[in-house]
């Protein structure tokens, strides 16, 4: 079953107690944090912060019936706050469903993501506008698309140009379950024989739904790599600068023209699987107060404190706006009207299809036959 | 990019394009299609397994890895699922990608990324994508050959929304089809009869520069949307799409031997179906037969039937018939002719409808 430990061979800068590590195995991603000023970091902490409070808000809503389901990103801000920030404007994102800190980091309107979750549309943010694609609930799918994507921009030159405006990554987030499709599988291996500039990263939050990792795989994530030919790392994905670090490296790698990353981001999924979700059925409270001691946003509080760089009207002015984008959040979902029921028909293809025009007349015709017109 | 895979022998000469009418089998006829399409617009590739060096299976693919280079004629590792999600993730970068599954019943490792993803893209992110990739699947039996390279899966895709699934039954159908599929902004299935890749006859090929100066024909979509007429009739309609449709005109001939004379429809699509031209036909003849390779147990001929019931009930003279595989799986060569519907098991069918 599962271990209350994490392992040593982790990616940490800095520890749960939030000071700074000094092992010297970690050096390499020491350096490329080191110009993240103090500043930077509570930066992040308001990233992260803001996200929690944009996900406690829309639990809060499906509970109230709001919502239709919502998948919380509880306990994994560090891996995608700090793994978002290292991206480059061009960059390009594909990300499974529960990818809200990174949603965040790309600058989509957290709100918009809550549309999906109330059945208004499947997802509708401008993709290209965000490098961010939409959602992708068949677990594995998006990351075939992601290594098209990046063959896509291998093939149009945007790959080792030295340019650092110009050049290309493209990424996709996945988690523990997914290593087990035969898609993730496929995908590093096009990839590999690409050397497409890809990152995998798959956030392992230990449970996919009720399966432990126990059974998923025998060899940790981050160790896959090899077997493909794809430099694999792990890294504690509760540690918001060691994610960073290591996400720079593999994009710079993948920009440079050096090929794939393989990271394994080990975290925890504090919430349930969905809210249709119960955890209490299969795992431990002991287990759960483990890690809601690792707390990711809690470690950076503490380095910010050990450090000096903690302020409370800071901290109060965070927290202000946190509340202020729950409320918004909660606002604009309340506000949001039922789509015309025959937009069901509107861009099943680009150009007509006789099918869909046939059918859509044929709903129209028995729509106007009631009373009041149909009109809803 | 960078590649490592070197060709060692010498780039052979690079032949002709044809233009105008010109006699080719109905494999050539793709081929051409798919030549002009790589030389017109470099946003379109070529994926799938021993496409390049070898040309396909079925060599469909011939001389265009040496013309247009191993990055637009693609070798993809043995994965079908792998081909179609990367081909998904290239057109989202704005390429147009036409994918080779090597045999019918080798395309279900893709039909998740298929069916889940292909199909359904444009439509959650409300128009705002668009996935012009087109999916060529050899199909069809009568070729001898072993499990799982005979069978006849478009209905299973046909069921989807979002993909248009189309059959062409001759060569001229067939480059022409496929100049269209590629210019669609929609994905495409596009179903090749194998049994009939070594048909010959003309083929109009539209003129088109190469080089600089190459501009893109401007196609419709005619040949994705519509049926034709393959031979007009009076007595009864006979629908048929792909390899059948081959079936359904020896089926005429030998028909109007006998004083009988059958209109042969060729669907050419079976997303979407042309119903006006089907319907039309059976409210002249009365009588309408549906052919295909297929089982017919819940087969695009029960849809043709459904549909001419509906729009076609006071001149229908019989019941719609269906000839088609059986509720089997494909069975095995030495007696697969008595699983396709033939001329004779067409024929009866002809005369079960004007006996009725």
């Amino acid at each position: 079953m599962t271990r209350l430990t994490d392992d040593d061979d982790l990616v940490r800068l800095v520890d749960h107690e939030g000071e700074r590590t000094s092992d010297a195995r970690w050096d390499a991603y020491r350096a490329r944090a080191a110009h993240l000023s103090l500043s930077d970091v509570r930066d992040m902490f308001r990233d992260m912060t803001l996200v929690r409070a944009f996900d406690n808000e829309a639990t809060s809503l499906q509970r109230q019936g709001e919502l239709g389901l919502w998948a919380q990103s509880l306990g994994q801000e560090a891996a995608q706050i700090g793994s978002g920030r290292a991206l480059a404007p061009q960059d390009y994102v594909f990300p499974s469903y529960r990818e809200h800190g990174v949603a965040h980091t790309r600058g989509v309107d957290l709100a918009q993501i809550l549309h999906l979750f109330r059945g208004i549309d499947h997802g509708g943010w401008d993709a290209q506008a965000h490098g961010f694609q939409n959602y992708t609930l068949v677990i594995g799918a998006h990351t075939l698309h992601a290594t098209g994507y990046a063959m896509g921009v291998q093939r149009d030159g945007l790959v080792g140009t030295g340019d650092p405006t110009r050049d290309m990554a493209v990424v996709t987030y996945f988690g523990d379950g997914a290593t087990s499709q035969g898609d993730v599988n496929e995908s590093l291996v096009f990839a590999s024989v690409n050397q497409a500039p890809l990152v995998l990263f798959c956030q392992n939050n230990q449970w996919a739904i009720s399966e432990p990792n126990a059974r998923q795989f025998r060899v940790p994530v981050g160790r896959r790599g090899e077997g493909f030919g794809v430099p694999g790392v792990r890294v504690d994905g509760n540690d918001v600068l060691a994610c960073y670090a290591v996400m720079q490296e593999a994009l710079e790698r993948a920009r440079s023209g050096g090929g794939p990353t393989l990271v394994e981001a080990f975290t925890y999924r504090m919430g349930a699987h969905t809210t249709s979700d119960d955890p209490t059925r299969y795992r431990t409270r002991e287990e759960e107060q483990f890690w809601r001691d690792r707390d990711p946003i809690d470690r950076v509080e503490r380095l910010l404190r050990r450090e000096g760089a903690w302020d409370d009207a800071w901290a109060e002015q965070v927290a202000a706006e946190a509340a202020e984008l729950g409320a918004r959040v909660r606002e604009h979902v309340r506000a949001l009207g039922r789509p015309v029921s025959s937009s069901m028909f509107d861009d099943v293809y680009a150009t007509e299809h006789a099918q869909v025009s046939h059918e859509r007349q044929l709903f129209e015709t028995y729509e106007a036959g009631f009373a009041d017109g149909g009109a809803r | 990019m960078t590649s490592t895979t070197t060709r060692t022998d010498a780039t052979p000469a690079v032949a002709p394009y044809p233009s105008g009418p010109t006699t080719m089998t109905l494999g050539k006829a793709i081929n051409t299609g798919l030549r002009q399409a790589l030389a017109e617009d470099p946003k379109v590739l070529l994926m799938g397994e021993d496409i390049g060096r070898l040309g396909g299976v079925f060599r469909v693919t011939d001389g265009l890895q040496a013309e247009f280079g191993v990055d637009r004629v693609v070798d993809s590792p043995l994965a079908e699922s792998g081909i179609v999600g990367t081909a998904i993730g290239l057109a989202l970068r704005g390429y147009r990608p036409v994918l080779e599954i090597q045999f019918d019943g080798f395309v279900f490792p893709a039909f998740n990324q298929i069916t889940t993803q292909l199909a359904k893209m444009r439509y959650r992110t409300k128009g705002r994508t668009e996935l012009p990739v087109v999916v060529r699947i050899p199909y069809g039996g009568g070729i001898g050959a072993i499990e799982h390279h005979s069978e006849s899966p478009e209905a299973l895709f046909a069921h989807t929304a979002g993909l248009r699934v189309v059959s062409p039954s001759n060569p001229a159908d067939a480059y022409r089809m496929m100049r269209e599929a590629i210019a669609s902004p929609d994905p495409v299935l596009f179903f090749e009869p194998k049994g009939r890749y070594w048909d010959k006859a003309s083929v109009d090929v539209v003129p088109f520069a190469v080089g600089p100066e190459a501009q893109p024909a401007t196609l419709g979509a005619e040949t994705l949307n519509r049926a034709v007429v393959a031979r007009p009739g009076t007595d009864a309609t006979v629908v048929a799409y792909g390899p059948s449709v081959h079936v359904a005109l020896k089926a005429a001939e030998a028909a109007a031997a006998e004083g009988t004379s059958l209109e042969v429809i060729d669907l050419r699509t079976v997303s979407p179906i042309d119903f006006a031209t089907v319907v039309e036909s059976v409210r002249r003849t009365g009588r309408c037969i549906v052919v295909h390779e297929a089982p017919v147990f819940h087969g695009t001929g029960a849809e043709v039937a459904a549909r001419v019931t509906e729009e076609c009930f006071y001149s229908l003279e019989a019941p719609v018939l269906r000839v088609g595989g059986f509720h089997t799986p494909y069975p095995v060569s030495k007696i697969e002719h008595d699983y396709l519907p033939g001329l004779d098991r067409v024929l009866d069918a002809v005369d079960r409808a004007l006996a009725f």
